[in-house]
């Protein structure tokens, strides 16, 4: 047992606890921003790790308690406590349900980031996260080579004794110079620096390609592009622009997270678009958040920016879709991703565009809102929850019989696919805008 | 080791218990190192439920899965001499789940399921931890609905409704819990499985099932649960009345009932509370309004038109208006869902103009809300602190929010005294301290106000006879002699 002094009195905790730094956390966190949870509970049943443990500390509500008690110095962060807060899916489905318009992101973000900077490397999840999600990710040719093994590692259940091995250790010495440098993207969709509006000129947009999108699924990247052509927007494709940050973000690397939010500011010319459109959810989430994770000093030219970013289907129904022609006639399901639900409030549009497909059938998905488990990097680092999360929502597609599911987030159309393959399923996942394009081009 | 004590004056020496070791290790014996939580750090967020003034960490806490297994817990508390407490999903806003000395927290949340739905003979058989708008969803096209619907349905279980006889905003056409429950398993305070009442309502006999509800956990801990089921009304109107003065609007209230209509549901929001819910949810609400009135009625579409004219001309004669006239069939409209959001929420909406209120919880004689509210206006004044309001009118139950700034020890001390006033003039109107957030452990000490020695006395022989030597949840809803628990800050939350 470990004793920690703080400024209150002597807390007992259980276990090695790590060193958070109260200060950086307080600059962080205005502490309203604790006092604004009035502890009613609403959001527990609303939150998939509650759900699935029934545990208070499992509980938006309890993690805040939990936090605001770290803060208050009354608890050190000792094991559990870190477990608990790893344990946050970062979904924010708490937000939407909340009454009092209590801010979780903003509480739970600076904590996890503390956390994961004060992991001493080599321990816990340190290491393969910082692999994987700091090396290999936002470089999107890369993606598709080391994504797969580590995908299929966690498949067989190797992941965990490799860790251990210290065979992972070998990674990160190859490519640990790279952190320091923000890449531009090769686009794998291969799209043209401007492409023009098809018929009269309504809008002039860029797109943001995303770095797991544009390997993983480049036909989404196309498809966007198409669609947003049809509708009379004029597509600008700047090539300066990176990987959004968000997984460098949330797994505690703040500097190279702020780096890409600054090219990606100057990469794309805002001032002279009529919007930025994103169409992977975790993607708009963290362009969206640019103008409070930067420094108070560019906060100001970041909102501007911010301003400007739209989700696909937020911007479509904005500028008022034009109705596609040919027909689908498919029967379709809808998942709400996190990352669109709650982080962005977008929920109605999507589901309102496929609606306008000739043909169609959109059906209710039950627990359409609750978490597939793919929430960033979680199928890495807590891939048991990862997995029965996934298993339940492969198994409330299969009780639809649609024959295909839309979500518009990459880390869901990845975490999906896999679970529905292995339930045996056929279905097809796909984005909402795979489904325009096809309803405009021809049908299928 | 810290423990935070509620404000507990002792007033004879107390039995201690200590979560050693070896009843850890029993209780992992018995329910798996996956259901027993005694680590310091992980009771902490345990320590309070919806009620956050008054705190205490138990020492353990367990997570059953079935009954034989709450019936082990308690029958090892019982031999140990352990306190214990049922917990559903904590959002008690009278501590009615606090364990003023610690021992064992039972947690139901991990009983969650819906074990039978008869939609003939219309009933289900739930287990404790079921999440009660969860019931309502799984009976999704059956037609039927689980009608006690508290606020809070959205979190609150079935187990913690019958526990505290929760009502909602349709308890007034419908009724509370009690007339919703025909029968529960018990785990009794000394750890036998039995069953009271059963499938059928109204059984022969003493209404033992009636008994039950509301208990607040002192008689045992509920298991399984016969709730009745409620066929959907074919079709309703949901109105907004909009009224110049609060007194117009309760008098509205009064007026319509005398007129023989029986609303599904009367709800009031005034002008501070119509602001903040205004910002939280965008409903349309009018911002200039000094109190609106939600009106619901439900039935056979023929006749709803009738009424909805008839409710009208009552709101005119007070000088008020109709905002809106909702015809739904669904519920699922989503003006309707909006507007019942928008009600249900309020309470968290007033955390965006104040971080720190109390509520209270009292009812009044319906004809008497006209006074009472005249005396919290004038309360506000005396006391020099701002009051909002959004409560059951249909029902006289009124539920003060007190907004207050706790760092100001004046203000704090001034909102308490408002409390008690309110509470006492509700006494006074030939009403009750509470109308469905239970007595607790936050109004304990205020029964005596309320009833007689002899009533007390008749309660206390009740406890005694069904909660012997009182290890099942202590000192909570009657005072047991012994201890008075003395509250030296307002309760901060507590909604309708
Ligand atoms: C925003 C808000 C709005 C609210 N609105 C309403 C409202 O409109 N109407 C209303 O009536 N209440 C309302 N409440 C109060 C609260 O939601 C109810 O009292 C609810 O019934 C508590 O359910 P719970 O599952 O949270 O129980 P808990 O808070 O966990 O426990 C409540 C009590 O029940 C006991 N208990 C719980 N489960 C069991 C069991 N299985 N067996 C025996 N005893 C048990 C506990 O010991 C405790 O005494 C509101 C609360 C909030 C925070
Ligand atoms: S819903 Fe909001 S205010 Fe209520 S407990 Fe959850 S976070 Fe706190
Ligand atoms: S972000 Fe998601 S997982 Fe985390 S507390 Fe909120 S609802 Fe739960």
């Amino acid at each position: 047992m470990a004793t920690v002094e703080t400024d209150a009195r002597t807390v007992e905790t259980t276990g090695e606890t790590t060193p958070v730094d109260l200060a950086w956390l307080a600059e962080q966190i205005p502490y309203r921003f604790y006092q604004e949870c009035i502890h009613c509970g609403f959001c527990l049943p609303t939150c998939p790790t509650y759900v699935l443990t029934g545990d208070e500390n499992d509980s938006p509500r309890g993690r805040i308690y939990l936090m605001k008690s770290v803060a208050d110095g009354r608890l050190a962060v000792g094991p559990e406590i870190r477990k608990h807060l790893e344990f946050c899916l970062d979904c924010r489905a708490c937000e939407t349900a909340c009454p009092s318009g209590v801010k979780y992101a903003r509480l739970v973000e600076p904590f996890k980031i503390e956390l994961i900077r004060k992991t001493p490397p080599g321990k816990g999840f340190g290491t393969l996260q910082k692999v994987v999600l700091h090396h290999l990710l936002p470089y999107s040719n890369r993606v598709r080579a080391s994504l797969l093994p580590v995908r299929l590692l966690q498949k067989i259940g190797l992941m965990n004794p490799l860790r251990k091995s210290g065979l992972f250790k070998l990674l990160p010495s190859t490519l640990r110079n790279m952190e320091a440098t923000v890449p531009t993207l090769q686009p794998a969709s291969n799209l043209p620096e401007v492409l023009p509006a098809i018929g009269p000129r309504r809008a002039r947009v860029g797109i943001l390609l995303g770095c797991v999108t544009d390997v993983m699924t480049p036909q989404t990247n196309s498809a966007t592009a198409r669609v947003l052509r049809r509708n009379g927007c004029e597509v600008v494709v700047p090539r300066a622009q990176t990987c959004c940050g968000a997984i460098h973000y949330h797994s505690g690397a703040e500097a190279p997270a702020l780096a890409m939010a600054r090219q990606n500011m100057e990469a794309f010319d805002f001032e002279n678009l009529d919007a930025i459109v994103v169409n992977a959810a975790g993607c708009g989430a963290m362009f969206k958040s640019y103008d409070h994770v930067l420094p108070p000093e560019e906060r100001e030219r970041a909102a501007r920016f911010v301003a400007k970013v739209k989700d696909v289907s937020e911007f479509l129904m904005e500028l008022g879709p034009i109705p596609p022609d040919n027909p689908l006639p498919l029967k379709v399901t809808y998942h709400d991703a996190c990352h669109l639900r709650h982080g962005q409030q977008v929920y109605d549009q999507p589901r309102r565009l496929l609606e306008m497909i000739p043909g169609l059938e959109l059906v209710p998905l039950a627990e359409s809102e609750l978490c597939c488990g793919a929430a960033g990097t979680y199928n890495l680092t807590e891939p048991e929850a990862a997995h029965r999360l996934g298993r339940r929502k492969a198994g409330n597609v299969e009780a639809t019989g649609a024959a295909v599911v839309a979500s518009g987030n990459i880390g869901c159309t990845l975490q999906i696919g896999r679970h529905i393959r292995e339930a045996g399923l056929n279905v097809e996942v796909v984005h909402p805008v795979d489904l325009l394009d096809r309803a405009y081009e021809g049908g299928s | 080791m810290v423990r935070l004590r509620p404000i507990l004056m002792e007033c004879e020496a107390m039995p201690t218990t200590a979560a050693d070791a070896s009843l850890i290790a029993e209780l992992t014996e018995l329910l798996g190192e996956e259901g027993v939580i005694h680590r310091h750090d992980e009771r902490v967020v345990f320590e309070c439920d919806g009620y956050v003034i008054d705190k205490a960490m138990p020492d353990v806490v367990a997570f059953p899965t079935s009954t034989e297994q709450v019936a082990a817990v308690v029958k090892l508390c019982n031999r140990r001499g352990v306190p214990f407490v049922p917990r559903g999903a904590g959002t008690s806003l009278a501590a009615g789940t606090l364990l003023p000395e610690g021992g064992v927290m039972i947690n139901l949340t991990r009983m969650n399921r819906v074990l039978e739905i008869d939609v003939r003979d219309r009933y289900a058989v739930v287990e404790p931890g079921l999440i009660n708008v969860w019931l309502t969803e799984a009976l999704a096209g059956t037609g039927l609905h689980y009608a006690p619907d508290p606020s809070s349905q959205v979190a609150c279980t079935i187990g913690g409704n019958v526990a505290t006889n929760a009502g909602g905003p349709h308890t007034l056409k419908y009724g509370v819990t009690t007339n919703h429950v025909r029968g529960v398993e018990l785990v009794t305070t000394e750890g036998e499985v039995v069953w009271i009442g059963g499938l059928v309502a109204d059984q022969p006999g003493y209404d033992l099932a009636g008994l039950l509800v509301g208990h607040e956990g002192t008689f045992g801990v509920v298991t399984k649960i016969v709730v009745g089921l409620s066929r959907n009304p074919e079709a309703g109107r949901t109105l907004l009345a909009v009224f110049q003065t609060i007194d117009d609007s309760v008098s509205a209230v009064s007026d319509i009932v005398a007129a023989g209509i029986v609303p599904a549901a009367v709800e009031m929001i005034d002008n501070l509370m119509i602001r903040a819910v205004e910002e939280a949810y965008h409903f349309g609400f009018p911002l200039d309004a000094e109190a609106v009135l939600i009106i619901e009625i439900d039935g056979i579409e023929a006749a709803l038109d009738r009424e909805a004219r008839a409710i009208t001309e009552i709101v005119q004669a007070r000088d008020g208006r109709i905002d809106r006239n909702i015809a739904w069939r669904t519920r699922k409209e989503p003006e309707y869902k909006s507007i019942w959001k928008s009600r249900k929420s309020a309470f968290g909406a007033i955390g965006r103009v104040s971080p720190t209120f109390c509520t209270q919880d009292g009812v009044v004689p319906r004809t008497a809300l006209p006074q009472i509210l005249r005396y919290m206006g004038e309360a506000s004044k005396r006391y020099g602190l701002r009051i909002a309001n959004v409560f059951h009118a249909g029902d006289g139950n009124i539920h003060p929010i007190i907004l207050f700034d706790e760092k100001d020890a004046d203000q704090v001390k001034r909102a308490l005294e408002a409390s008690r006033d309110i509470l006492a003039e509700c006494i006074r109107l030939g009403g009750s301290v509470s109308g469905e957030h239970g007595i607790g452990a936050e109004k304990i000490a205020m029964m005596p106000l309320l009833f007689s020695p002899d009533d007390l006395a008749a309660m206390a022989a009740l406890h005694e006879a069904l909660n012997p030597g009182g290890l099942c949840s202590p000192h909570k809803k009657i005072p047991m002699g012994g201890h008075c628990v003395e509250q030296v800050a307002p309760g901060r939350h507590a909604p309708a």
